[in-house]
């Protein structure tokens, strides 16, 4: 064990060393992921609570962020959104890389009319941007928290699945697997034992490189009025309506919503292609 | 050199005399021309929900009324330009009997439906049984506005009578509705869920297409019975959901206006963005939320409960706030606040959540949530529809009233379709619902709040509650067949202060204002308290 941690504190000091800006990055989704679970002490405010004596307050000591159109105050909705931004990201991205790996491995461990199947069933859903897909699969399902987050996965997997199968085949080749074939070990096994902990590299990068996907798509979809539903605080949701009504009136209630969106998808985004950089071999150099 | 000359004697002097006569001539006269309707175009206006199906006589949606509205006749209608005056449609004329019971329409001659088949009283008998004595598993959701139709009669293809059990004071404007289109009677014959999915009438406009999410076409019925009518070569409903959008649409010119209604700050925005180009208009709105309980639900089915939830509303700051920022407007009772029947303001304020001591009524509704044994952070869901414009301000608002006696409310949003298959299959806890009409009569505006299944056996199929209150249906019955004003008055107000204070079966909200900002090229439409008047028959566009 202790040899392990060691490895670990070595491989993050190598990649602090060599991908500063991805460190940063990941720093500051740390201090976002905390901000969002400590959300209850933080906020000044219910997130929720209407105040309709100061409907569209200006930035000011009491409300730093101003507030809206019902006089909710633009700090604590942001700090609760990060919960729903940070839950529906993880959450989808979890699930789409998850249900994409497993089925790019499988594809890829058993070829013939499986992966055929497969990866034509992929190339139909990847012929659809993400947006589209996910906005046909919300508008089936009706909006709401859980039916966005099974929206975005369900469009997140063809993609991870070609990107795994990829990885995946070239494991299937290797000596230890034909091994593991030759002395008769079940196909589970071979997969979650042999291919499954060969593909990890790959899995990890898709699933960060989606979360800032993940987290634009709800945004996204939640501003079109097909995500998360009032009073909910969510980022998106914090666009659309009377922000994009009022936005002569009480700029405030777009810009700090924006720029919490842009700054946490910059962030996923960079500590992704960091991690991309820092975990695929070939663009080792 | 000076030469005296008589006046206008020189020919250019003559001619710039002339020139200029002409000019000020046409100056003078182009605003009266301007004002002479003008053949051709094509009309473009927003609706922001998608029709739940085709069929008039079973929705109660503007997402019908407004694309489907020009492509069918009524019998009698509300003049658009000088309501509520009832003037003829597919009747040219009507008698009413000396004892008010038999209402005989003479069928206009020479009307034909767009497939080309002759209207006859037939069409009109087939249509009005539809809609008052509907068979099997035909919905009709204004049967219960007609208990007082005894029968309707073809006695020869020219004439309709109607039969009246009693009489009704406001039996020709219920008539005058304008969801009761005229259908054929053999396509009824043959399918009576035909128009559900299809049009086919004698209107203005000729069905030309819906595409889903997108657009719904008419044009211009070429063989339409009164002459030199409609003016507009067509129209073209586009569906926007997105306020922002629609606002944005009107002021670039993309669509002309939208029907229902805008918020003062998007009038603003409008007017700002339009300058003269853009024309106001204002009234009353015969339209309100009501927020309907499933009484067929634990705690739904406890009078406290309900009322409680009624108690904990601030109606008074929140028609305030939400006013500045969304349709809504006047708090009021059952009838509309600016309407013949409007409740007076001491009687309002004895109903429960009309007070304005919200912080007592708040405290009576935590005391009415204990002893109906609810508990703090008691959660359920509230349905609503997926129109921005007012549902989900008066949601939020909802919402966070209710927080406020510690409950917890989850928002449901869904489609008008889905949403409304909802209201009526009771798949809800509480659900923010609607209570629009066409006419301030309380025949027409209280018949949502009879009972599910009626004395008479009849179902009604407004009533999402699933409650029975005979109270209620009484007291209906006694108002409707009232002869006496003061008396019908009281008989309201009983019923009102049964529904909203001691049973609670639903609740209003707030009432709403209407405000149409629309380019100045739109003539032929004024702006009344009902928004679903318009046929398109006699609007023209400018240019």
């Amino acid at each position: 064990m202790p040899r392990v941690h060691r490895r670990q504190r070595t491989w993050l000091a190598r990649f602090v060393r060599h991908y500063p800006l991805g460190a940063a990055a990941g720093l500051a989704i740390l201090g976002l992921a905390s901000l969002a679970a400590l959300a209850g002490y933080l906020a000044p405010y219910d997130p929720v609570a209407n105040d309709f004596g100061a409907m569209f307050a200006a930035p000011s000591a009491r409300h730093w962020f101003g507030t809206d159109a019902f006089g909710r105050d633009v700090l604590s909705r942001i700090l609760y959104g990060a919960r729903t931004a940070l839950l529906v990201g993880f959450a989808s991205s979890l699930v789409g890389a998850t249900i994409g790996g497993i089925v790019g491995v499988t594809g890829a461990y058993f070829g013939g009319t499986i992966d055929l199947l497969i990866q034509r069933l992929a190339d139909i859903m990847i012929s659809f941007p993400i947006i589209i897909l996910a906005l046909a699969i919300v508008a089936i399902l009706g909006s709401g928290t859980v039916n966005l987050i099974v929206a975005i996965a369900l469009s997140f997997v063809p993609r991870i699945e070609l990107v795994v199968r990829a990885s995946a085949l070239s494991v299937r080749e290797t000596a230890y697997v034909e091994a593991a074939r030759a002395i008769g070990a079940r196909h589970w096994r071979i997969i979650l034992r042999h291919m499954v902990p060969n593909v990890t590299a790959p899995y990890l990068v898709m699933l960060t490189a989606f979360l800032g996907q993940a987290i634009l798509l709800e945004a996204s979809l939640s501003f079109l009025g097909l995500g998360v539903n009032e009073p909910t605080a969510a980022w998106g949701l914090m666009l659309s309506g009377a922000a994009v009504e009022f936005v002569e009136r009480a700029p405030w209630m777009a810009v700090f919503p924006g720029l919490a969106i842009t700054l946490t998808v910059l962030a996923f985004n960079v500590l992704g292609d960091s991690l991309r950089d820092a975990l695929d071999p070939r663009l080792r150099t | 050199m000076h030469g005296s000359q008589a006046p206008g004697g020189r020919p250019e002097v003559r001619l710039a005399a002339v020139l200029l006569t002409g000019l000020l001539v046409w100056l003078l006269s182009a605003p009266l021309s301007a004002q002479q309707p003008r053949t051709g175009g094509t009309l473009t206006f927003i609706v922001s929900a998608e029709p739940p199906s085709f069929d008039a006589h079973r929705e109660a949606t503007f997402a019908l009324i407004h694309p489907a509205r020009p492509h069918y006749n009524l019998l009698v209608k509300f003049d658009p330009l000088s309501y509520p005056k009832v003037v003829p449609d597919l009747a040219e004329s009507w008698t009413i009997s000396p004892d008010g019971t038999t209402y005989t329409f003479k069928i206009r001659r020479g009307v034909r439906f767009h497939d080309g088949s002759v209207l006859t009283s037939r069409d009109i008998k087939a249509s009005y049984e539809k809609i008052i004595f509907p068979k099997g598993d035909v919905v009709s959701v204004r049967a219960a506005a007609y208990t007082m139709v005894g029968s309707v009669e073809a006695p020869d293809p020219a004439t309709v009578v109607f039969r009246l059990k009693w009489k009704s004071p406001s039996f020709l404007q219920n008539v005058a509705s304008p969801w009761n289109w005229i259908y054929n009677a053999d396509i009824l014959e043959r399918d009576p869920h035909w128009y559900e999915r299809n049009i086919m009438g004698t209107g203005p406009f000729k069905f030309v297409e819906y595409v889903r999410g997108s657009h719904w076409v008419g044009a211009r019925n070429e063989d339409y019975w009164v002459k030199g009518r409609p003016y507009l070569d067509g129209y073209r409903a586009v569906f926007i959901g997105n306020a922002a959008a629609q606002v944005n649409a009107v002021k670039s010119g993309q669509a002309l206006v939208e029907f229902r209604g805008f918020s003062p700050p998007q009038r603003d925005d409008i007017v700002r963005a339009l300058g003269s180009g853009a024309t106001v208009q204002e009234s009353g709105w015969l339209c309100n939320n009501t927020v309907v309980f499933n009484s067929k639900r634990k705690p739904f089915d406890d009078a406290r409960f309900r009322k409680a939830l009624s108690l904990a509303i601030d109606r008074w700051g929140g028609s305030t706030a939400l006013s500045q920022i969304a349709i809504v407007g006047p708090v009021g009772g059952l009838m509309r606040p600016e309407g013949p029947f409007a409740t007076p303001q001491a009687d309002l304020e004895k109903l429960a959540g009309y007070g304005h001591d919200i912080t007592a009524a708040r405290a009576e509704a935590k005391k009415l949530l204990a002893e109906a044994g609810v508990p703090e952070g008691f959660e359920f869901n509230l349905l609503n529809r997926n129109v921005e414009m007012p549902y989900r301000y008066v949601a939020v608002f909802l919402i966070d009233q209710w927080r406020q006696i510690g409950l917890k409310v989850n928002h449901v949003v869904k489609e008008t379709g889905p949403y409304l298959a909802d209201e009526r299959a009771g798949n809800f806890d509480a659900a923010v619902d609607f209570n629009c009409d066409f006419y301030d009569d309380p025949d027409l505006q209280l018949v949502k709040f009879l009972s599910v299944e009626m004395p008479n056996g009849a179902v009604n199929a407004l009533n999402y509650g699933g409650y029975i209150d005979r109270t209620l249906d009484r007291l209906y019955d006694e108002q409707s067949k009232s002869e006496d004003a003061t008396r019908r008055m009281t008989l309201v107000r009983q019923f009102e202060k049964r529904l909203l204070d001691d049973k609670v079966w639903q609740i209003y909200v707030l009432w709403w204002k209407r405000i149409i900002p629309h380019s100045s090229k739109l003539h032929g439409y004024k702006v009344g308290p009902s928004h679903y008047l318009e046929d398109l028959q006699d609007v023209w566009i400018s240019e």
